[in-house]
C-alpha cells in the first residue's frame, strides 16, 4: 500500500529496519511514523477499547486524539501517529489501559543547547503553521526577536501536506502549491531573528507569560513579553454505528498519511463532507492512485469550490448532495458503508440506502479551533459557529483579553492558509508594537493597514461569508469587554 | 440540478465561455470554465497577452478576449482550479484538439490512444495524445493535448489511459 508514483511527490524515506508486531517480524522505515509503518504492512487494528473492547486505528495522525495508543518496548498508550519508528522496537497492540512496567525508565539525557530555564524571549510563537511562521516574519523583519515552537518534528502546520496549489492573488503565492509555500516562509524566517523549536509541545501557559515546553522527554520554561497563539485547528468527528472502526479517518489523518507518509489509506474511499477540504482530499486520493467511490454531502448544495469539484467530477467520481453515510460495515475493520439520501430535516428517506464497496471512510465534516492553551490562560472565550467553535476574543489587532497574549489563523476562527497568513502578519505587527520606537509607528501603521486591506479582500466574496459574519460578532465582544474595564 | 448540486456547469453557464464559431474557426483559444467568485486571480496574471480580466476586485469571476488570446497555453497550468482548456477547431474538416492540465501519473505519451471523458466523467470516445508539455516553469501540472473529433472539443475535459487489456 505504499505509493509509488506521485504526479507531485516524491518521497525520501529513510533506511528499511526490521521491527516486531505482536512477535511478527514486520519491515518499515526508520523514521517514519509507527502508524504509518504498521498501515503500510495491512495493520490497521492498533488497539481494542477500554470498556467494550472495540477495535481501534488511528483518526486525526497529528497526536491529538489518542485512537492510535499502543504499547512499544513495553510502555503502554505510546502515540504512534506520531512516534518515529526505529530498528528493533517492539511494538504490540494494546488493551484497555495497558501496564506501566515496574521499571525506571531511562532519564533523557541532557542537551547542553537546551538547558531547563530558556530565559526571555520578546515574543513567543506558538504553532509554526502559515499563521506562526508570518508572525514571526512580520515581527523580525522589524527587528524584534522571536521564539517559534511546534510540536512537529518539521515547521509548516498544515501545508506541509498540501500538494495543490493554492488560490488568492500574487501576495498570498497563488497558484504556488501548499508544501512550497511552507518551504517558502520557512527560507524567509532563516534569515531574521527568529528560532525555531520543532519537536516541542508547549504544555501550558502560567502566570508571568511563562510556558512550559516539553521537548526530548524533558521540561522547559521560556517566559515572554508577549504571545502569539496559531495554534490551528482539529478535525471534527461524526458520529455513526461503526464510527470508531479503523479505517474510518478525518480528512487530514488522510492527507498526513498519503502526502507526508507515501503510504495509501486504503484502496476505494468513501468521502463524507464536500467542502473543500473534502473535495481536494478526493482529488488528492485519485493523484495518489486511490479510487474514491463517492463523495457524500449532507446539505442540499455542496460548500467548496466549483473548480474543485470539477476536478474529481470529470474523473468520474459522484457527488451525492441530501445524502449521509448511515452506518460502516466490518468487524475489525472498515469492509463497507451504506448511504442514504435525506430529507430537510436530515432524516434518512426509506428505500434509498445504498451499499458501498470501500475500505476506508474519509470524514471532512469541518474543524475546530485549538483553543486550549488561550482557555487554560484565562482568555475569554465565546462560541461563535460562523467561527467553528469556542474561539479567544479578540480584538482588531488580534489581542486576546489577557494583555501581550495574541491569537491568529485557525486558532481565531477556521478559515484558510491565505488569511492565516495575513492574520499571523497582523498578530506579529500588533505584539512587536511596544518594543518599537515612536518614529517606527508610521510604518508599523502603514503595515498594519495593508494586512487588514488584505484580509477584507480575500473575505469580500461569497465564500468569505461567514469569516465576515464570525468576525464582526468576534469584535462587538470585545469591545463589549473593552467597555467593562 | 445545479452546478452546486453534482458539480456540472449548465450549458446556459458554458455558453458565454465559448467564442463564437468563426473566432474558434481562427485558431485555439483559451476556454475558462470559473463561474464562481472566488478569490483567485493568477489566470490574469499569467496571461502575456493581458486577454484574461477580472473585473472589480479577485473576487470577480475571469473572461477571456477572444480576440486578443492567440491560444498560447500559458494561463492552463497557473490555475489552481485546473478550469482552464485550450480548445483548437481550426483544424481539417472533423477534427480539434483539446489542451488540458493532467496531474497525474502515468503521463501518457505521443501517439498513445486514450478514452476520452467529458466534464461528468462519461465515455466520449477516443483521442490521441498529439503533445505532452512538462517544462519546469509548469510546476509539476503538465498540459496534455489530445486530437479528437471536432463534435467532441467543447465537451473532452479529462481522458483515461486506455487500459490494454479491455
Ligand atoms: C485538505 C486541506 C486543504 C486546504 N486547502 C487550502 C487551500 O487551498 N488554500 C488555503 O488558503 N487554505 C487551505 N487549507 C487551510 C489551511 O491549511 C489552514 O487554514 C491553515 O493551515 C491554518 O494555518 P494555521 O497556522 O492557523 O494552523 P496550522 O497550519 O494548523 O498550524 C498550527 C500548528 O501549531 C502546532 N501546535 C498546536 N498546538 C501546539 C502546542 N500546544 N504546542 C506546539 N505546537 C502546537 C500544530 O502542530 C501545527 O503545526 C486547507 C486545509 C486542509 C486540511
Ligand atoms: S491561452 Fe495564452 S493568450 Fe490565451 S488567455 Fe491563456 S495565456 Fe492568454
Ligand atoms: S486562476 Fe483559475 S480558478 Fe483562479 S480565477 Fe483564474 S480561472 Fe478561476
Amino acid at each position: 500500500m505504499r505509493i509509488t508514483e506521485h504526479p507531485i511527490l516524491k518521497f525520501e524515506k529513510g533506511p528499511l529496519v526490521e521491527f516486531e508486531h505482536d512477535g511478527r517480524k514486520l519491515k518499515g522505515h526508520e523514521g517514519e511514523s509507527i502508524a504509518a509503518a504498521l498501515h503500510a504492512a495491512g495493520v490497521r487494528v492498533l488497539r481494542h477499547s477500554i470498556k467494550l473492547d472495540r477495535p481501534r486505528g488511528f483518526f486525526c495522525a497529528i497526536g491529538r486524539c489518542s485512537s492510535c495508543l499502543m504499547t512499544v518496548d513495553g510502555v503502554p498508550n505510546v502515540m504512534t501517529c506520531v512516534t518515529a519508528l526505529s530498528a528493533g522496537m517492539r511494538i504490540e497492540t494494546q488493551t484497555g489501559k495497558g501496564i506501566i512496567p515496574d521499571v525506571h525508565f531511562p532519564t533523557p539525557p541532557t542537551d547542553p543547547d537546551y538547558p531547563r530555564d530558556l530565559g526571555n524571549v520578546p515574543l513567543a510563537i506558538v504553532g509554526a503553521g502559515p499563521a506562526g511562521l508570518s508572525a514571526a516574519i512580520a515581527a523580525g523583519q522589524l527587528g524584534v526577536r522571536s521564539v517559534v515552537i511546534d510540536e512537529n518534528p518539521v515547521p509548516g502546520g498544515q501545508l506541509i501536506k498540501q500538494t495543490h496549489m493554492f488560490f488568492g492573488s500574487k501576495e498570498h503565492h497563488a497558484r504556488v502549491r501548499g508544501i512550497d509555500i511552507g518551504a517558502i516562509l520557512v527560507k524567509e524566517i532563516e534569515d531574521l531573528p527568529v528560532d525555531c523549536l520543532t519537536g516541542t509541545t508547549v504544555l501550558g501557559l502560567y502566570p508571568g507569560r511563562m510556558l512550559a515546553l516539553l521537548r526530548n522527554g524533558r521540561l522547559h520554561r521560556l517566559t515572554a513579553d508577549s504571545v502569539i497563539l496559531a495554534t490551528g485547528a482539529s478535525e471534527n468527528m461524526l458520529a455513526f454505528p461503526n464510527s470508531d472502526l479503523p479505517g474510518v479517518y478525518g480528512a487530514g489523518a488522510v492527507q498526513t498519511l498519503m502526502n507526508v507518509d507515501g503510504v495509501a489509506p486504503g484502496k476505494r474511499v468513501l468521502m463524507i463532507g464536500a467542502g473543500n477540504i473534502g473535495l481536494i482530499v478526493s482529488y488528492q486520493l485519485l493523484q495518489a492512485g486511490v479510487e474514491v467511490a463517492a463523495v457524500v454531502e449532507g446539505l442540499p448544495e455542496f460548500g467548496g469550490y466549483h473548480v474543485h469539484a470539477a476536478k474529481i467530477r470529470r474523473a468520474g467520481v459522484p457527488i451525492m448532495t441530501s445524502h449521509t453515510v448511515l452506518r460502516a460495515l466490518g468487524t475489525d475493520r472498515v469492509e463497507g458503508a451504506v448511504i442514504s439520501k435525506i430529507d430537510g430535516d436530515w432524516r434518512p428517506i426509506e428505500g434509498t440506502e445504498v451499499e458501498l464497496d470501500v475500505d476506508t471512510i474519509c470524514l471532512a465534516v469541518g474543524l475546530t479551533p485549538n483553543c486550549e492553551l488561550a482557555s487554560q490562560f484565562g482568555c475569554d472565550e465565546a462560541y461563535v459557529a460562523e467561527l467553528g467553535g469556542r474561539v479567544a476574543i479578540h480584538d482588531a489587532s488580534l489581542e486576546t483579553t489577557v494583555p501581550g497574549v495574541h491569537i491568529a489563523g485557525d486558532a481565531s476562527g477556521i478559515e484558510e492558509a491565505s488569511t492565516a497568513m495575513l492574520e499571523g502578519r497582523l498578530a506579529g505587527l500588533s505584539a512587536a508594537a511596544k518594543f518599537l520606537h515612536d518614529r517606527e509607528m508610521g510604518e508599523l501603521t502603514r503595515l498594519r493597514s495593508e494586512a487588514e486591506e488584505g484580509l477584507r479582500a480575500l473575505r469580500a466574496g461569497p465564500f468569505g461569508k461567514h469569516a465576515r459574519a464570525g468576525k464582526r460578532k468576534m469584535l462587538a465582544l470585545a469591545s463589549a469587554r473593552g467597555g467593562d474595564s | 440540478m445545479s452546478h452546486r448540486q453534482d458539480g456540472i456547469l449548465e450549458r446556459r453557464q458554458l455558453l458565454p465561455l465559448v467564442p463564437s464559431t468563426e473566432r474558434s474557426a481562427c485558431g485555439p483559444v483559451a476556454i475558462i470554465e470559473c463561474v464562481e467568485n472566488i478569490p483567485c486571480d493568477p489566470c490574469v496574471e499569467a496571461c502575456p497577452k493581458g486577454a484574461i480580466r477580472i473585473e472589480g476586485d479577485m473576487n470577480g469571476t475571469p473572461s477571456v478576449d477572444f480576440d486578443t488570446c492567440d491560444g498560447c497555453g500559458l494561463c492552463v497550468s497557473a490555475c489552481p482550479g485546473l478550469a482552464i482548456f485550450v480548445v483548437d477547431m481550426s483544424l481539417d474538416a472533423g477534427a480539434a484538439t483539446v489542451s488540458l492540465p493532467y496531474e497525474y501519473t502515468p503521463l501518457p505519451s505521443v501517439g498513445d490512444t486514450v478514452v476520452t471523458l467529458s466534464r461528468e466523467g462519461k465515455v466520449l470516445g477516443e483521442g490521441t495524445v498529439k503533445r505532452v508539455l512538462q517544462a519546469l516553469a509548469l510546476d509539476r501540472t503538465p498540459i496534455v493535448t489530445l486530437s479528437v473529433p471536432a463534435d467532441h472539443a467543447m465537451d473532452v475535459r479529462h481522458f483515461l489511459a486506455k487500459d490494454v487489456t479491455a
